[in-house]
C-alpha cells in the first residue's frame, strides 16, 4: 500500500490509456509523456501495461506502507526518500514505512513513479488512468491508500541507471504530420504557421495546450469530427489548442497540425511560457 | 445517381497511426447509414490493426494499432472492404423515450428563450417534444449524444459566456443541435430542462444506452413525476421505453 500522505500539485494514476471506447464518448486518457513513463516501467523490469504516478511538479508525500523497488523518471523535481536525495531514471529499494518527498524544481513538468508490479486500483474500461466520472476520483487526494503489487523484490543486483535525455526537456522542435485542415489555410497563413516561434500559455492541463500567439485566419468550422491526442485545433480566435491525452473524442474546430507521439510526449515537460517551433515530419 | 454521390467518400491520414474518411459535409441521415454499414463491414472483419473507430457528422476515424507504413495499401484495403456485398446482419436499432421535466427550475433558459424567439414556452416545449431526433454520434463526454432533427423554429445561439457548471441530465439546444449533459460539466447550452435518466452507467455491460443510428424523443413529466423517477433510476428498477426501428 502507499498512503498519500500529500497529494501535491496534480497528481494522477496512469497507464496505456483507455482504448477501444471513442465511440462512447470516452477519451483515451494514460500517461501525458508516454516516453518517460515506459522508461520507468522499463528500469523496473515491469509489463508496460503496469500503471504508475503521473506527478506535475512535485509537491506530493507519500508513504510506502509495504517493501518494494521504485523508479522515478521524467522531470526532476529533487525526489527523496526519507529526506535523502535519490536518483532519477534508477531502481531504488524501498523499506517499510519510507517517506517519498519532492524538492526544488529543476527541470521539466511531469515525473512518473513506477512501483515494482505496478499500482493496483480499479480498472475501469481496461484502464488504471483517472478520469472525471470514469473512476471514482479525477486526482489524488490527500489520505487516499493505494494498492500496489507485492511481487517479490527484484534481487537483481546489477544497478540500472539510465541517464536523462536532456533533448526530450530542451529540444524546442515539435514534430507534426499535416492536419486534415491544414490546407483550408492559405499558402501565407501556412508559412506563418511554421515560422512561428510559439510559446506555451497559461491554460494548460490534460486535456490541451492553449498556445499564446494568434494566427489570423477566417476559416469555417467543421462538421464535428474526430479528434485525437495530438490534434492542432485552430480556433476563431487564431489561437491554436494542442490536444493532449485527456482531449475529448469529437471537435469542430479546424485540425491544421497534428503533433506525433513523440512531440506529444516533449510537449508534456513544457509549461507556460515555453518557446517551440512546429516542424513537418 | 444522386445517392451514388452523396456516398462518395475520401481518405486523409490522420497523424501516424490513424485515417480519417471523409464525406460530404451536410448533416444527412443517408451519410449516417453509410457510414455505419461501413463500420459494421470493419468490425466484422475482426482485424487486429484496427483498434477504435470514431464517428462524426460526416467521418469515419479508424484507429490503427501500429503506425501506419504504407497509406495508399490501407486506404485500398478499406476500399476493398466498404466494397464487400453487405452479407451483415445489420445492428438493430431503437427509438428510445426520454422523460424530462421542463419545470423553470430545470428549464433556467426557457424564460429568455421564449422571449427571444418570440414563442410562448408552452410552444416551445410542444415543438421540442413533438420531433424525433437522430443519434448521429457519442463524443465531447462520456454518453454525449449528438442529435439531428431539431425544428428550426427553435434554433438558438450558444451562451456567450458559458456557464462552469451545468447539472447532470440537463436537456438544451446549442445552435442548431439539442442534446442532454451526461455528467455535471461546464457547458454553454440553453438549458430547457432535465431529465432523470443516466446517459452514461459504468456499472453497466454497456455504459450508454444509445449508439449512432438510433432515435431519441422527448416525453414531457411532471417535477412530482421527475422526483419518483429519479429514485426509481437510483435504484436501478426503471426500464427506459423503446421501440425497434424498422428500417
Amino acid at each position: 500500500m502507499i498512503k498519500v500522505l500529500k497529494s501535491g500539485f496534480y497528481t494522477t494514476i496512469q497507464d496505456k490509456g483507455r482504448v477501444g471506447f471513442a465511440s462512447l464518448g470516452v477519451p483515451v486518457s494514460g500517461a501525458m509523456d508516454s516516453y518517460s513513463s515506459g522508461l520507468t516501467n522499463h528500469i523496473l523490469n515491469n509489463s508496460l501495461d503496469c500503471a504508475f504516478l503521473e506527478i506535475t511538479l512535485g509537491g506530493c508525500k507519500l508513504q510506502f506502507l509495504s517493501k518494494t523497488t521504485i523508479c522515478i523518471s521524467g522531470g526532476d523535481f529533487s525526489p527523496k526518500i526519507n529526506n535523502q536525495s535519490i536518483l532519477l531514471n534508477s531502481k531504488i529499494s524501498i523499506k517499510e514505512n519510507d517517506i517519498l518527498s519532492f524538492g526544488k524544481v529543476n527541470f521539466g513538468v511531469r515525473c512518473y513513479l513506477a512501483v515494482k508490479g505496478g499500482i493496483l486500483t480499479d480498472i475501469k474500461l481496461g484502464s488504471r488512468s483517472l478520469f472525471k466520472n470514469i473512476t471514482s476520483n479525477f486526482i489524488l487526494k490527500s489520505g487516499d491508500y493505494l494498492s500496489i503489487s507485492n511481487l517479490k523484490i527484484d534481487l537483481e543486483t546489477s544497478r540500472t541507471l539510465v541517464k536523462v535525455n536532456k533533448n526530450h526537456f530542451e529540444s524546442k522542435v515539435i514534430e507534426c504530420f499535416k492536419g486534415p485542415e491544414l490546407e483550408a489555410l492559405d499558402i501565407h497563413q501556412q508559412k506563418i504557421l511554421f515560422e512561428t516561434e510559439f510559446s506555451v500559455s497559461k491554460d494548460i492541463n490534460r486535456m490541451g495546450y492553449k498556445l499564446n500567439e494568434i494566427l489570423e485566419n477566417n476559416i469555417p468550422s467543421i462538421l464535428t469530427s474526430a479528434v485525437l491526442p495530438g490534434t492542432v485545433q485552430l480556433t476563431p480566435s487564431g489561437k491554436l489548442i494542442v490536444l493532449m491525452r485527456d482531449c475529448p473524442v469529437t471537435g469542430g474546430y479546424p485540425r491544421v497540425l497534428h503533433v506525433s507521439e513523440e512531440s506529444i510526449n516533449r510537449l508534456s515537460q513544457k509549461t507556460t511560457g515555453d518557446k517551440f517551433q512546429f516542424v513537418l515530419q | 445517381m444522386e445517392l451514388l454521390l452523396g456516398n462518395s467518400h475520401t481518405y486523409k491520414p490522420f497523424g501516424a497511426k490513424a485515417i480519417l474518411i471523409e464525406w460530404k459535409a451536410i448533416i444527412e441521415e443517408a451519410i449516417l447509414k453509410d457510414i455505419l454499414e461501413f463500420k459494421d463491414k470493419i468490425n466484422s472483419q475482426k482485424s487486429e490493426s484496427y483498434i477504435d473507430y470514431s464517428i462524426g457528422y460526416n467521418s469515419l476515424t479508424i484507429i490503427f494499432k501500429d503506425i501506419i507504413l504504407d497509406f495508399n495499401k490501407e486506404v485500398e484495403k478499406l476500399q476493398s472492404i466498404y466494397t464487400l456485398n453487405s452479407t451483415i446482419k445489420p445492428v438493430q436499432n431503437f427509438l428510445w423515450e426520454i422523460p424530462v421535466c421542463y419545470d423553470l427550475e430545470f428549464g433556467i433558459d426557457l424564460e429568455e428563450m421564449s422571449q427571444s424567439l418570440n414563442l410562448e414556452i408552452l410552444e416551445i416545449i410542444k415543438t421540442h417534444t413533438e420531433s424525433i431526433y437522430t443519434v448521429f454520434f457519442i463524443g465531447f463526454l462520456p454518453g454525449f449524444l449528438y442529435l439531428g432533427g431539431l425544428n428550426s423554429k427553435l434554433f438558438f445561439d450558444r451562451k456567450p459566456n458559458p456557464r462552469l457548471n451545468v447539472e447532470v441530465g440537463s436537456v438544451g439546444i446549442g445552435g442548431e443541435q439539442t442534446g442532454v449533459y451526461p455528467v455535471n460539466s461546464a457547458g454553454g447550452w440553453n438549458i430547457m430542462g432535465r431529465t432523470p435518466i443516466n446517459f452514461f452507467d459504468l456499472k453497466l455491460s454497456n455504459p450508454c444506452f444509445a449508439k449512432a443510428g438510433d432515435q431519441i424523443k422527448f416525453s414531457v413529466i411532471t417535477k412530482k413525476e421527475f422526483l419518483e423517477l429519479e429514485i426509481l433510476v437510483s435504484k436501478k428498477s426503471y426500464q427506459l421505453f423503446k421501440t425497434i426501428i424498422n428500417d
